[in-house]
C-alpha cells in the first residue's frame, strides 16, 4: 500500500501501535496454542461438557432473544411509547452495565428470596439461581440489547412508507407484517441474532454471579477457560481458541453491517 | 357506509344516472404539523381532477387523507357509497379497508419482490388484471426483475400498474410524470387518458401541460385550501 500524501507519519505510527495492541493478544494465543495435542485436549470430558453447556445455554438464550426482542424492537421503533427515551435507556443498560452487577441484580430479582423469584418458587416451584435455566436467564439478559438495537435501527431506517403503501393496496396489518416488514428485516434480524448469540456464548460475569460455576450445569466455555487457567493453561488456550473461532465465524459473514466495505 | 338496507336503496336507474353519483365526497378539516387542510371536493366516476399549487400547499396531504393515512379533525369523507372518515375513531375506515390506488411521489416499490409480485401484491388483484396491466404498460419483459433493476421510468410504470391492479374506486397520483422519459410518460398518459376505463383520479402535478392534457378540471390548492379552478 502506498502512503497517502495527506497522512502525517506520526498519525500512521500511532495507528499502527493501536493495531498491534489489538492483534497482539490474538497472536499470543495462537503462538501458545498446543497445536499437536489440540484434538486430544478438545476431546477431554470437561471440555466437551463445557462446550455442550455453552451451546445449550447460548442457543436457548438466542431463541428467547428472538421471541422477546423482535416485538420489543418493533414497539420501540413504531409505537409512541410513553417515556420512550427512558425505556430505550433501560433496554440498552445491560450493554454498559458490568456483567457482575447484572448478575447481582438478577439474584435480587429472580433469586430464591428475590423480588419475583420468591413467588416463582412458592407458586410454580421454579428455582433459577445455580441452574442451567439460570445461566440461560443471565445470557439472555446481557444478549437481548444487542439484538433489539440492531433490529430497531433497521426498522427505523426502513421507515413506514412501504408499510403504508401495502396498506393502501388492501393488506391488513398482519399481512403487512408478514409480507413487507419481516422479509425486509431478515438481514438485520440475522445480524442481531448473530451478535446476541456471540455475546451469550462469551458471557461470564452475570453467569458466575447468578448461576454459579457447576460442571455440566452452568460451567460454560468462558467459565471453564477461567477455571483451566489456574490448573491447566494448555486446556485454557485450547478453549480460548474455540471461542476465538466462534467469534470469527460470527464476525466474518456479518461484518458488512458494521464495517466499511473497503 | 349506507344506513339503508340494500332492498330499500333507491334504484339508481329510476331517478338518477348511476355513473354520475360522486365516487368521492369530501368536506372537512385535517391538521398535519403546521398545515391546516380545509377542503370541500367531489369527484365523479372516471373524472380526472388535477391538483396544482405551490410546495407545502397540502397536495400530498390531501392524497394521504383520501388514502386513510391522515385523519380528519372534523367533517366527512365518503368514498364510493360509504363514509370512511367522520372525524371520530369509530367512523374511521383504515387504509387497507378502502379501495384506493396510491402512487406516491417516490414510488416506494417493494424491492424484495419481483415486478410481477409488486403489481400483484394487492389481495384485490387478479392474475388476468395483473397480466393486462403488465402488457398495457409494456412491463411484461421485466416481470421477473426486481424494482432496483428497473430504470426510473420503468419503476414509475410498475407503481402505476400496482395501484391500478387493486381495481380502485379512486386513483391517487402524486407527480407521476416527474423526471420521466418521453416513452414512459406517453404510456402512462395513454392509460389515464381513457375516461371510460380509468377510475376517478386525483392527479397532483406541477406540470401545466400534463394537467391540460389529462384533466377534466384543475383545482389550485394554496395554504391548505382550494384557491380556485384555473382554466385548462
Amino acid at each position: 500500500m502506498t502512503r497517502p500524501p495527506n497522512a502525517p507519519r506520526s498519525v500512521l505510527v500511532v495507528a499502527a501501535l493501536a493495531m498491534a495492541f489489538l492483534a497482539l493478544p490474538v497472536l499470543a494465543l495462537l503462538q501458545r496454542a498446543p497445536w499437536s495435542g489440540l484434538v486430544d485436549l478438545l476431546r477431554r470430558r470437561e471440555v466437551v461438557q463445557a462446550l455442550g453447556v455453552s451451546l445449550l445455554v447460548s442457543l436457548t438464550a438466542a431463541g428467547i432473544v428472538l421471541v422477546l426482542g423482535t416485538p420489543m424492537a418493533w414497539v420501540l421503533a413504531r409505537v409512541a411509547v410513553p417515556f420512550r427515551r427512558l425505556v430505550r435507556t433501560l433496554v440498552v443498560l445491560p450493554m454498559v452495565l458490568p456483567p457482575v452487577v447484572g448478575g447481582t441484580a438478577l439474584l435480587f430479582a429472580l433469586g430464591r428470596r428475590g423480588l419475583v423469584g420468591q413467588w416463582l418458587e412458592r407458586w410454580f416451584d421454579v428455582t433459577l439461581p445455580f441452574t442451567t435455566a439460570g445461566a440461560v436467564v443471565a445470557a439472555t439478559f446481557v444478549a437481548l440489547p444487542f439484538y433489539v438495537i440492531t433490529v430497531e435501527g433497521a426498522l427505523r431506517t426502513s421507515g413506514e412508507d412501504l408499510e403504508q403503501v401495502a396498506a393502501t393496496l388492501g393488506a391488513d396489518p398482519l399481512t403487512v407484517l408478514r409480507r413487507i416488514t419481516v422479509p425486509r428485516l431478515i438481514p438485520a434480524m440475522g445480524a442481531g441474532l448473530a451478535l446476541a448469540w456471540a455475546r451469550a456464548l462469551g458471557e461470564f460475569g452475570a453467569t458466575i454471579t447468578f448461576a454459579g460455576n457447576l460442571p455440566g450445569r452452568t460451567r460454560t466455555l468462558p467459565l471453564a477457560t477461567f477455571q483451566a487457567l489456574e490448573s491447566d493453561p494448555e486446556a485454557a488456550v485450547a478453549l480460548s481458541l474455540v471461542l476465538l473461532a466462534v467469534s470469527l465465524a460470527v464476525l466474518l459473514p456479518t461484518r458488512h453491517r458494521w464495517l466499511p466495505t473497503r | 357506509m349506507s344506513t339503508m338496507p340494500p332492498s330499500l336503496e333507491p334504484d339508481p336507474g329510476l331517478d338518477r344516472e348511476p355513473s354520475r353519483e360522486p365516487v368521492l365526497k369530501l368536506d372537512g378539516t385535517a391538521t398535519v404539523g403546521d398545515l391546516v387542510l380545509r377542503v370541500a371536493l367531489e369527484v365523479l366516476p372516471g373524472e380526472l381532477v388535477a391538483v396544482v399549487g405551490p410546495n407545502g400547499a397540502g397536495k400530498t396531504t390531501l392524497l394521504r387523507l383520501l388514502a386513510g393515512l391522515v385523519r380528519l379533525n372534523d367533517g366527512r369523507l365518503d368514498l364510493g357509497r360509504r363514509t370512511v372518515d367522520d372525524g371520530s375513531d369509530r367512523g374511521f375506515v383504515p387504509a387497507h379497508s378502502r379501495r384506493i390506488g396510491w402512487v406516491p411521489q417516490d414510488r416506494l416499490l417493494f424491492d424484495h419482490l419481483t415486478v410481477a409480485a409488486n403489481v400483484g401484491f394487492s389481495p384485490h388483484s387478479t392474475p388476468d388484471r395483473v397480466d393486462s396491466l403488465l402488457t398495457g404498460l409494456h412491463l411484461q419483459d421485466l416481470a421477473d426483475r426486481r424494482p432496483n433493476e428497473c430504470s426510473g421510468g420503468q419503476a414509475q410504470r410498475v407503481a402505476v400498474a400496482r395501484a391500478l391492479a387493486t381495481d380502485p374506486d379512486l386513483l391517487l397520483l402524486d407527480e407521476p410524470s416527474t423526471a420521466l422519459d418521453a416513452g414512459s410518460r406517453r404510456r402512462i398518459h395513454a392509460l389515464l387518458g381513457n375516461r371510460d376505463q380509468r377510475p376517478a383520479t386525483l392527479l397532483v402535478t406541477h406540470d401545466p401541460a400534463e394537467a391540460a392534457d389529462l384533466a377534466d378540471r384543475v383545482l389550485e390548492l394554496t395554504a391548505g385550501q382550494i384557491a380556485g379552478t384555473p382554466p385548462l
